[in-house]
């Protein structure tokens, strides 16, 4: 994964220098041919507008001067303000250049210590425990490309021991833990015998506080059980239908303001078995530059043409648009089947949220379509509960194919695809998942009836509006008191997926196990899920988390930031009372 | 003077700390940290040895050198008014 260049705080995506011109070399009745015999929405007028035959630029989104500006240092400069009813405000510090120098230092010792491992178990000093061919195959073509785990082996494993953690119960606000611990050096691991109590979660995408084994979610859920059994058997289109799967599809759809809507058993077939299905060859795929492994997949098994932008950018999206319409396919120039633009509502390792209201604008504008993954943001985001076109006060009409998984929010699994009637039922014959894949199992179905009745207030009491409350409080709470302490968190201000920088790859290690020891279990993330040097841990607030447990969240985030010296951040100075270490702060600082 | 002691071995502690999360040999097994160290401190008294026995010599030649520069500039000046 290349790094991104994070060009400055300023997020004002319309950075390019100069104004963007094309010249458009065909008559009119070409144009006409490439937009699929619609309309062409140039006039013949504005083709006279360049006297040298350039035609003045018409973008949505465009750089209005023709010099750059200098840089601003404010977070919230959005160009075309009017789209959006309340400020988008997100902020991505830059890497300290001390920090990332350490940190390049720091991957270049353990890649060292690296190839002096591998060399050793190569000449057998040192018991090989990684895959290897037996010695009679070593002539023949390599089974193991013993390069491509090189980070596996010499850094994954070394701190192995912060993932994989296995939990003895329910994964809410507080949890509980079985103790490992490793002889080897992380290769096995064996249970001491004893289980850590009431481990505060911060790392369960359980925003609605649904993941719990008491309450009338878990009631409903045993009676249904006692009802269909707990096992399906079968497919959709086989005996595996149920009406229970009818039930939660016209309940889907009604949340969530579509049509119709169809359901799978798995969140991550959902993308990777629709996508296919939906564009094909002479399709072209604009995908986000940080979209999930699922949509990736999916792309790819289609067979379509991807093009990336960057990582919502809308310039960047714009001018792809228009480079494909212009340009149409790669060899014979003839005009993309379909343009399908690929996006998710929150992104999970950034925490920002996707530019809805451009997004919807550009596709309306160069006659796309949207495929809109609200794999984070459903139930997360909006002042109802229905992510983040309620977020953004839009029409869902407008997403063409809205897909969200029911993981994260309604405490199940799986995932869903809603959208025009015509389009649902042509997906129920030609995707993967609707006609090979195992229907969902009863008791996950009726937890997200369940779920989803509470979040829209039908059940008859307040608790979905109660919830929805307490994690727009919780994220906005937490995220501030990070900042205030010192710390470089990325994303948008109201997205409850807060990462915080860690940079070092010791440090990735040293978190999880010093949280561990506070008794906080957090997540911490490197490379390959982020660029190289920009390791972080990320942080999942829920409405389950009251203000106490996050205060003590944020005591221990705190101390462990002062003991291992993370808060990078030069907008705020840290008077923290650490161990008198002013001078090595600020040095660090810079 | 117990305290101060103290609050000197916590604060060498902890600089130590930050030195194996600095360096990531935090996460290296101790014969790894052994060897790491080793190469570290000989690299560290290699530079020592040579700055201890070299350094007078340099920095003497340099001050020649400069000062070297300024007389014959003053006797250039005063060749050109005589």
């Amino acid at each position: 994964m290349t790094s991104r260049p994070h060009t400055s705080e300023d997020t004002s995506v319309f950075q390019l220098p100069g104004a963007l011109c094309y010249r458009l070399n065909m008559t009119e009745s070409s144009s006409n041919k490439l937009l699929n015999g619609d309309a062409c929405q140039r006039s013949s007028k504005d083709k006279k507008s360049g006297k040298n035959g350039f035609v003045k630029n018409h973008c949505l989104f465009q750089q209005p001067q023709k010099y750059r500006r200098p840089r601003e240092k404010n977070h919230n400069v959005v160009r075309n303000p009017s789209l959006y009813n309340k400020p988008f405000v997100e902020s991505y510090e830059e890497t300290p250049l001390l920090v990332a120098v350490l940190t390049y230092m720091g991957y270049g010792i353990l890649t060292i210590f690296g190839y002096l491992r591998d060399f050793m178990r190569h000449w057998n000093i040192e018991k090989c425990s990684v895959a290897r061919e037996r010695d009679e195959q070593k002539d023949f073509v390599p089974l193991y490309q013993d390069f491509e785990n090189f980070y596996t082996r010499n850094l994954y494993t070394r701190i192995r021991d912060n993932w994989n953690r296995p939990l003895c119960g329910v994964p809410g606000s507080k949890m509980d833990i079985v103790e490992q611990v490793s002889h080897d050096y992380n290769r096995t691991f064996q249970n001491t015998g004893k289980i850590m109590r009431d481990v505060i979660n911060m790392g369960s995408y359980n925003y609605l506080g649904f993941a719990e084994n008491v309450g009338h979610c878990a009631d409903a859920a045993i009676q249904v059980t006692e009802k269909y059994g707990s096992g399906v058997c079968g497919t959709r289109c086989e005996m595996g239908n149920l009406d229970i799967h009818q039930e939660m599809e016209e309940l889907v759809a009604r949340f969530l303001g579509v049509e119709s809507a169809l359901t799978f058993g798995m969140g991550f077939a959902t993308n990777s078995m629709n996508i296919p299905a939906l564009a094909g060859k002479g399709c072209l795929i604009l995908s986000d530059e940080l979209n999930h492994a699922s949509l990736v997949l999916g792309a790819r098994l289609s067979g379509s043409t991807i093009r990336v932008f960057k990582h919502n950018n809308m310039v960047s999206l714009e001018k792809l648009l228009r480079d494909a319409i212009v340009h149409g396919q790669p060899r014979t120039h003839r005009p993309w089947k379909k343009l399908l633009i690929v996006v998710e509502g929150i992104y999970s390792m950034e925490g920002s949220i996707v530019r809805l209201p451009e997004v919807i604008a550009l596709k309306k504008r160069y006659k796309a379509f949207l495929y809109l993954d609200e794999a984070h943001s459903i139930g997360a985001l909006g002042p109802n509960g229905k992510g983040v076109v309620d977020y953004f006060g839009l029409d869902p009409k407008d997403v063409d194919i809205m897909m969200g998984t029911f993981t994260k929010s309604f405490g199940a699994a799986g995932g869903y695809i809603g959208g025009k009637r015509e389009l649902i039922q042509y997906l129920r014959c030609h995707s993967h998942s609707a006609v090979y894949a195992t229907s969902m199992p009863p008791p996950v179905a009726q937890q997200i009836i369940t779920s989803m009745t509470t979040i829209m207030g039908e059940d008859g009491t307040s608790l979905g509006a109660d919830r929805l409350r307490q994690l727009s409080e919780n994220t906005t709470y937490f995220r501030r008191k990070l900042r205030e302490m010192g710390f470089i968190i990325y994303g948008n201000d109201d997205s409850p997926v807060v990462p915080m920088m860690l940079y070092m790859p010791a440090k990735i290690g040293a978190f999880g196990r010093e949280m561990l020891k506070r008794n906080i279990g957090s997540v911490v993330v490197g490379f390959p899920a982020t660029p190289i040097i920009e390791s972080r841990a990320r942080f999942c607030v829920s409405a389950a988390h009251t203000r106490e447990t996050l205060d003590e969240a944020l005591k221990a985030i705190g101390e462990v930031g002062d003991l291992l010296q993370l808060k990078y951040s030069r907008h705020q100075p840290t008077v923290t009372p650490g161990l008198g270490w002013m001078s090595e702060e600020s040095y660090l600082q810079d | 003077m117990s305290q101060v002691r103290m609050a000197l071995q916590t604060q060498l502690s902890w600089l130590y700390y930050q030195y194996l999360l600095v360096t990531a040999v935090y996460v290296l097994e101790p014969w790894e940290r052994a060897l790491f160290t080793s190469v570290l401190l000989s690299a560290a008294a290699m530079v020592g040895y040579t700055s201890y026995v070299f350094l007078p010599v340099h920095l003497r030649l340099v001050l020649h050198f400069f000062s070297g520069v300024f007389d014959g500039q003053a006797e250039s000046a005063v060749t050109l008014m005589s």
